[in-house]
């Protein structure tokens, strides 16, 4: 809007004006951007489509200012350029002035003021909301190179794939995401819930979400936190009120104890799985890895690295570098036999 | 430099001039500023290269989609070693060594305030980055194969800690820099002293020139910014080797207190590194415009004021790290208001070529390509000095889209410029303007191709520092675009390096005075003697020698 106001009052053609107006930059960056699962120009939850409505502002104000500085600056570059035939005296000697000066000091201060009361109110719109008492409480420690999600409510522990209730328009209550991490620095960032907050050790960040359109959304951490940086990929499960209730239902059982695979657990307790990974109701209790109760029922592995099957839990047990250079867990040199019972036994933890 | 050491032969030793070994004899322990400036930046030039070769490789590595063409350690090291190396042992270096040659040359002065401690100062910063390079021998000490660091190049705790990077490729990462801040200190503390005290008759403050005013202000921040960051690095040792923990958060320490120490330094770093481009524009434009600088006291007051300010933005890096909205707030103010007096230099500058006589040099190319750039980077630094679109933005790419335009298509572009512009004076002869043209446009389409489309896999949500990337995110085409830029960015800087070489011997003879120039360094010969002016010249306005060329109507009158 300002920057119409600045073409108009510039005297541009209201056709230049309309080309800048930010309902037709919206439109055209959608059409550019909607190709990405991560556009941050596709806000679903109500912190990404704040900051969207900011960057609107900010991107239309820069936008007008560069159209008017470039022009100027193009203007002088053609128009003062060197011709042949130019007289050899130099042109006129000119040292400046304090009025010219003055308005392009005053000037830039207002837009400068304009720009941060539009940012402080959506810095305080995001960051000073108090905790409804009703939310689901999500505690995010982000561990190299994987996510682990508690529910401390609820009684859950999972990882990599977080699975929170799309909200109700007509009583929205947010999921409350409380960040900190187990090593180094890590950063949450699914570009079309909300901007991105740091996991960092010995410190607990707060991060707010509330999508009401059910669906997968995609992100990854956004903090450079060691070797595999790259394939600590964020997968956030917004479900339908009923889906999570099951979701939660499922979770809050005992790991699955069957009988026809009871080899692969006993590879799985008397190895040094059980030193890093917890399956619930056997003597697995380590928390350094990944909580694998229920792992069966996650679509991907590693991070979101790869998809859940067979073959890929297969060659990750063996050797997890193979899939994931840089992963902490080390190649277990387990013989077939003990691999395949044991990647059997996990293909049963739904 | 043939010429120069014949020129300075009955100061120095004559036996000392005769033969290779002599040669190197002789650059080895020059104390002569002018030779010092041209050593720091031609060690400059070589570490620009070498990360710069850096940077293509791993714009191969991200071309497309999930390639595995680079370890993912691998391609971290070349990230920590590419910023490493570009800030500290190219972009440092290579401002230090403009400043060094031509500070006391514009102030009318012989050399330096203190010459052995400026040649300390090269040689340590010098051993600074080969330190950093032999960790690709060492780092990992006596046990096994050699590693480079790997910690990024703001090195954030805890990855530093000797539990996640164990050996020593760390500690060459810290003890380099350590190294490199001595050495900048000294150069510092050298210029001011000079600046403030060896100034020629009649030149007052108010008539130095502007790259003189910037290179002062350059230093001032020096002093408050390179400590904070050795003190950092000390205490990183202690919590390596003696057991401190300041950043130690296994042990109750605090990452984000590294961040503080880091920030505080490494934000008026950028302003360290681009107001001495800035400082190349205020020379340059002026004389190719035919027109003195627009507003001066204005100028001035835009440079000082952005020393001020930017001691208190540091913090606009950290929007993240949950720092709650009070603080977030503050610093997206004071980031935002730095935006005027830099706002106020733009208009300066275009104000200076309204009116004037334009001659397309290649230098003033490269600093018109400069102004146009260094638009669209101010504005895209606005965007994200908002602090909530940089929770969206920071650590993508579009961060690194805008901090490359600050530093190549801002200051690199102005070191080219200052390279066709002052050539002639280093070496006496002209660099050729037609592959100097070639080397522009090409350099032009490839910044353009590889940091306009830079921006965009940013704002669809793509990381800094991933070694690989998934497929699914349209960020593919994306990155092809970029990565195919940096072969015309590397063609052209090949160019820009064989007309330095083919020029030395074979440009034309530059004279004194090639640009109808208009400060005190155009006086005296091209390249000049050792002792700069046989007489010390007497100055009465901030464009001495256009008042020789005009006496009918000097510049005193109107200042």
């Amino acid at each position: 809007m300002l920057s119409c106001l600045a073409f108009q009052a510039l005297g541009v053609p209201a056709a230049a004006s309309v080309l800048v107006h930010p309902a037709r930059i919206a439109g055209a960056l959608a059409v550019l951007f909607d190709q990405s699962s991560t556009s941050i120009f596709a806000p679903q939850a109500a912190p990404a489509r704040s900051v969207y409505g900011l960057s609107l502002l900010v991107l239309g104000i820069c936008a007008g200012i560069f159209l008017v500085v470039g022009g100027l600056l193009a203007y002088a570059v053609v128009r003062y350029r060197h011709r042949r035939g130019y007289s050899v005296r130099e042109p006129a000697q000119i040292y400046g002035s304090n009025q010219i000066e003055l308005s392009w000091t005053v000037i830039p201060i207002l837009i400068v003021v304009v720009l941060f009361l539009a940012s402080a109110r959506v810095i305080f719109v995001n960051q000073s909301v108090p905790k409804p008492a009703s939310t689901i409480d999500v505690t995010v420690i982000g561990h190299q190179y994987w996510w682990e999600y508690r529910y401390p409510k609820l009684g859950i522990v999972t990882a990599n794939e977080l699975h929170i209730p799309a909200v109700d328009p007509k009583h929205p209550v947010p999921a409350y995401l409380t960040l900190t991490s187990a090593d180094s620095d890590h950063s949450f960032w699914v570009p079309r819930l909300a901007g991105k907050m740091d996991a960092i050790p010995n410190k607990t960040n707060t991060l707010w979400i509330d999508p009401q359109q059910p669906g997968l959304y995609l992100g990854q951490c956004a903090q450079y936190c060691g070797v595999q940086h790259a394939k600590m990929l964020l997968r956030v499960y917004v479900d339908t009120p009923q889906q999570f209730q099951a979701w939660v239902a499922a979770q809050q059982k005992t790991a699955v104890q069957d009988p026809a695979v009871a080899q692969g657990r006993a590879v799985f307790e008397s190895n040094a799985c059980a030193n890093c990974h917890t399956v619930s109701g056997t003597s697995a209790h380590g928390v350094f890895g990944p909580d694998l109760s229920h792992v069966a029922g996650r679509d991907t592995i590693a991070s979101g690295a790869v998809v859940n099957n067979t073959a890929n839990l297969r060659a990750f047990i063996s050797d997890p570098a193979t899939l994931k250079p840089g992963a902490l867990m080390p190649a277990m040199h387990l013989n077939d036999r003990d691999l395949d019972a044991v990647t059997k036994y996990l293909s049963t933890l739904r | 430099m043939a010429t120069s050491t014949r020129v300075t032969g009955h100061i120095e030793n004559p036996a000392a001039h005769h033969g290779a070994l002599a040669a190197l004899t002789d650059w080895v322990t020059t104390v002569d500023h002018k030779k010092i400036g041209i050593l720091y930046m031609s060690s400059a030039l070589v570490f620009l290269l070498v990360a710069g070769f850096e940077a293509l490789l791993m714009r191969v590595q991200l071309m497309i989609p999930n390639a595995h063409y680079i370890e993912p350690e691998t391609f971290n090291r070349l990230f920590t070693m590419h910023g490493t190396t570009m800030v500290f042992f190219a972009g440092m270096p290579m401002l230090f060594g403009f400043g060094n040659y031509l500070v006391p040359l514009m102030i009318g002065a012989r050399d330096m305030a203190f010459p052995r401690l400026n040649a300390f100062s090269f040689w340590i910063s010098f051993f600074g980055g080969v330190l950093l390079y032999f960790s690709y021998f060492a780092g990992s000490g006596l046990y096994g194969a050699g590693s480079a660091p790997d910690v990024g190049w703001f090195a954030y705790a805890p990855l530093t800690s000797r539990v996640f990077s164990p050996g020593h490729s760390t500690d060459y990462w810290t003890l380099s820099i350590l190294l490199s801040g001595i050495g900048t200190i000294g150069t510092a503390v050298n210029i001011v002293a000079t600046t403030l005290c060896m100034r020629c008759p009649g030149m007052k403050l108010s008539r130095m020139p502007l790259l003189v005013w910037l290179y002062l202000v350059v230093s001032a921040l020096v002093f408050v910014t390179i400590s904070p960051l050795t003190a950092a690095q000390i205490m990183l040792c202690l919590d390596r080797y003696l057991g401190a923990h300041f950043f130690d958060t296994q042990a109750g320490g605090s990452a984000v207190l590294w961040m503080h120490f880091f920030w505080v330094f490494g934000h008026p770093e950028v302003y360290i590194l681009v107001l001495p481009a800035f400082a190349f524009a205020n020379e340059i434009i002026p004389v190719f415009s035919r027109k003195a600088i627009f507003g001066y006291p204005a100028m001035v007051a835009a440079s000082v004021g952005i020393g001020f300010i930017s001691l208190s933005v540091w913090a606009h890096h950290m929007f993240t790290v949950g720092m709650g909205p009070g603080p977030n707030a503050f610093f997206t103010f004071a980031t935002m208001v730095i935006a005027v007096p830099t706002g106020i230099k733009i208009f300066n500058w275009l104000a200076t070529l309204w009116g004037g006589n334009i001659h397309f040099t290649v230098a003033m190319m490269f600093a018109l390509g400069f102004l146009f750039q260094f638009l669209i980077a101010g504005l895209t630094g606005v965007m994200l000095a908002s602090s909530p679109f940089d929770w969206q933005l920071g650590n993508s790419y579009f961060v690194v889209a805008h901090f490359h335009y600050v530093l190549v298509g801002a200051i690199v572009f102005m070191i080219f410029s200052a390279f066709y512009y002052w050539y002639p004076k280093m070496t006496g002869r002209m660099l050729s303007e037609r592959l100097g043209k070639w080397h522009f446009w090409l350099f032009v389409i490839g910044f353009h191709l590889t940091f306009d489309f830079m921006h965009v896999p940013g704002l669809l949500g793509m990381p800094r520092r991933i070694y690989t990337y998934e497929a699914d995110r349209g960020w593919a085409i994306w990155n092809m675009i970029v990565s195919s830029g940096a072969i015309f960015q590397a063609v052209a800087t090949l160019l820009f390096a064989w007309n330095m070489v083919r020029s030395y011997f074979k440009g034309e003879i530059a004279g004194p005075d090639p640009w109808d120039a208009w400060t005190l360094e155009w006086a005296t010969n091209s390249p000049p003697p050792s002792y700069n002016f046989a007489v010390t010249p007497t100055v009465e306005s901030r464009r001495p020698l256009w008042d020789r060329k005009h006496p009918e109507e000097p510049d005193a009158q109107f200042e």
